[in-house]
């Protein structure tokens, strides 16, 4: 399945691959682009180093429970579509899709690696909508100029406008994305339950709250943990206490986690708010 | 606009602070006079409401700190008055004592703990121990609390064989109180704690390094706000009767803290204004119904848009915070 545009990565190689072709016309260089699909092999940092240990960490997840094609390409075959591409004097002009040929799903994937690595398989699986929306707003926000802006302007307001960020545009932005997010999460709320209201928001509103300084303000890997940390809680509070108490054991685990690390769990990042 | 609502009021605040407290007084004597009771009630309110507005100035305004837990001292205050006075049958004066102490004292031990805890997070920790609060009332901790009703019956107070049955007795017991209150915060002010709050408010770390001692002002500010708001409380009671958890509501809490803000930090009579428009005016919109807390939201945001730093902003935080005399434009939040 092909990644959609809009995407920072996807945009970025289709940019970079149009620059090779630019200057190849421009100087008169005949050019042969390779485009390989998802390479592994031995030592391979991403799919297989980072993968083992993602596996071991137990924070692998899937997408889509993993039913997508991997497209995989060991490395050793992408060398050889290289060595043959650069010597057939036809290719001169083309681009290349390499890819095996083979049809292994994700799933498959990290499955046979956690097994040669004598590991558990990826249990845990998130849908496309929200993994899209996760990865988008973690590139956006450390890769972008707008996010970059962002986080300057969260630090320093005065030192980001000497920089020559304007930002009155800044603090528009995110409260067009914030609420945006918002809105997705309240569609998403609205539809699982099948009825809603308009306070429902209140309750969701501060519970957020919490879970974003539980796992540290301004860190989104963290705002998730605080949020599945928060309801594992509450739920297990409200079963074995009392669901009477379900608010109290939320605010409780807050203060308490406060008093231990004021920033957060994750919240290795100490910008001092307001 | 600013700059035209600023250069009318820069005359009026040539005349000394004093001199506009004493009209005020004499104001609040008279108006209730020719009022119906309705309108004395509201009057009350506001009066109970500014003790507490200027509670939590200690708090937001001078020591500069987050509290949006507020209504839960002020709930406290109400509560121990009225417990010790339905089941220990001690006389709601006596109790009003006991009120500010009990809600002095959960105060400072609450957030003695969280007090290295700066901006957003001090925030939503003083909204959790609100809720917290609210919560353990709502659960009837003890069986004392009367749980989701609360409790009801509380004595009017009385002395000297006086007892303050009519509103209006009542509205000048509330009174009374206000001006204990402004007396007291005006002294404070130009304290050494008052001016240590200050200094913590503007530099925590060059506070320190003037050899103020950081967290005791903070805790004190703590220790002196939810006593004062118990005390608010306490008088709630006394005359209402009925007292339930939901005086501890989080949206009481905001209540609170908008009135601080929209007035302007820091500052008495801005804590009056602020009071005003958060009690007064939604009692006077009531004939848009149902529309009625939108346009006082709406009022709200034009006035933060207009007067980012409250109606009526201290002169010394308009000094620290500003560039001149004639009031800051001031973006930053």
């Amino acid at each position: 399945m092909p990644s959609p545009p809009g995407l920072p990565y996807v945009d970025a190689r289709a940019e970079a691959e149009l620059a090779v072709w630019e200057h190849g016309r421009r100087v008169g260089l005949p050019l042969t682009v390779v485009r390989p699909t998802t390479v592994y092999g031995p030592g391979a940092p991403e799919f297989l180093v980072d993968a083992i240990r993602q596996l071991r960490d137990r924070r692998l997840y899937l997408v889509d429970r993993g039913t997508h094609i991997a497209g995989l390409t060991y490395v050793g075959n992408l060398v050889e579509a290289m060595i043959l591409a650069g010597q057939a004097p036809e290719a001169a002009g083309q681009a290349y899709n390499i890819n095996d040929d083979s049809s292994v799903t994700w799933a498959q994937y990290y499955g046979m690696l956690a097994s040669m690595a004598e590991l558990p398989p990826p249990t845990v699986s998130y849908s496309r909508t929200r993994a899209l929306m996760m990865a988008s707003l973690w590139a956006f926000v450390n890769f972008t100029r707008t996010g970059t802006a962002m986080r300057a302007v969260s630090l320093d307001h005065d030192t980001s406008r000497l920089m020559g960020i304007d930002v009155n545009r800044i603090i528009t932005v995110v409260f067009l994305i914030g609420p945006g997010l918002g809105a997705v999460a309240g569609i998403l709320v609205a539809l699982y339950y099948g009825s809603f209201d308009f306070t429902m928001g209140m309750t969701f509103g501060l519970k957020a709250f919490i879970a974003a300084i539980l796992g540290g303000i301004g860190n989104i890997p963290g705002a998730m943990l605080g949020g599945m940390i928060l309801g594992i809680v509450e739920s297990l509070g409200a079963g074995y206490i009392s669901p009477q108490w379900k608010d109290v054991i939320a605010y409780v685990l807050l203060a308490l986690t406060l008093i231990v690390r004021p920033t957060g769990l994750l919240g290795e990042r100490v910008a001092e708010k307001l | 606009m600013m700059k035209t609502i600023n250069g009318l009021l820069t005359p009026l605040r040539r005349i000394p602070t004093s001199a506009w407290l004493i009209a005020l007084l004499i104001i609040s004597i008279l108006l209730p006079l020719p009022l119906d009771n309705y309108q004395r009630a509201v009057l009350w309110q506001t009066g109970i409401f500014a003790i507490v507005g200027l509670s939590l100035n200690i708090i937001v305004g001078y020591a500069g700190m987050f509290q949006l837990g507020h209504a839960a001292f002020y709930a406290l205050g109400a509560y121990t008055v009225a417990i010790l006075n339905l089941k220990f049958g001690i006389p709601v004066f006596l109790g009003m004592i006991a009120a500010v102490v009990v809600s002095g004292v959960v105060g400072f031990a609450l957030t003695r703990p969280i007090l290295h805890l700066r901006g957003d997070y001090l925030a939503i920790v003083t909204i959790a121990f609100g809720e917290i609060v609210r919560m353990l009332l709502v659960n009837n901790v003890g069986g004392i609390t009367g749980g989701a009703n609360g409790l009801f019956g509380i004595q009017l107070p009385s002395i000297f064989g006086f007892t303050f049955r009519s509103v209006l007795s009542h509205y000048y017991l509330v009174l009374f109180f206000v001006v204990v209150t402004v007396i007291a915060m005006r002294r404070l002010e130009n304290s050494r704690l008052g001016r240590n709050w200050n200094y913590v408010r503007e530099d925590e770390v060059a506070a320190e390094a003037m050899g103020v001692d950081v967290v005791r002002a903070k805790a004190t500010a703590f220790l002196l706000g939810s006593g004062w708001a118990g005390l608010a409380g306490a008088l709630y009671a006394t005359r209402i009767g009925v007292i339930s958890p939901d005086m501890s509501k989080f949206l009481e809490s905001v209540i609170m803290f908008c009135i601080v803000v929209l007035g302007g930090t820091g500052s008495i009579p801005g804590i009056f204004v602020g009071t005003a428009g958060m009690i007064i005016l939604p009692e006077v919109f009531r004939f848009v119904k149902d529309w009625r807390d939108g346009f006082v939201g709406l009022a709200m945001v034009l006035m933060m848009i207009f007067r980012p730093m409250g109606l009526w902003p201290s002169r010394r935080v308009a000094m620290e915070m500003g560039e001149d005399e004639d009031m800051p434009v001031l973006s930053q939040p």
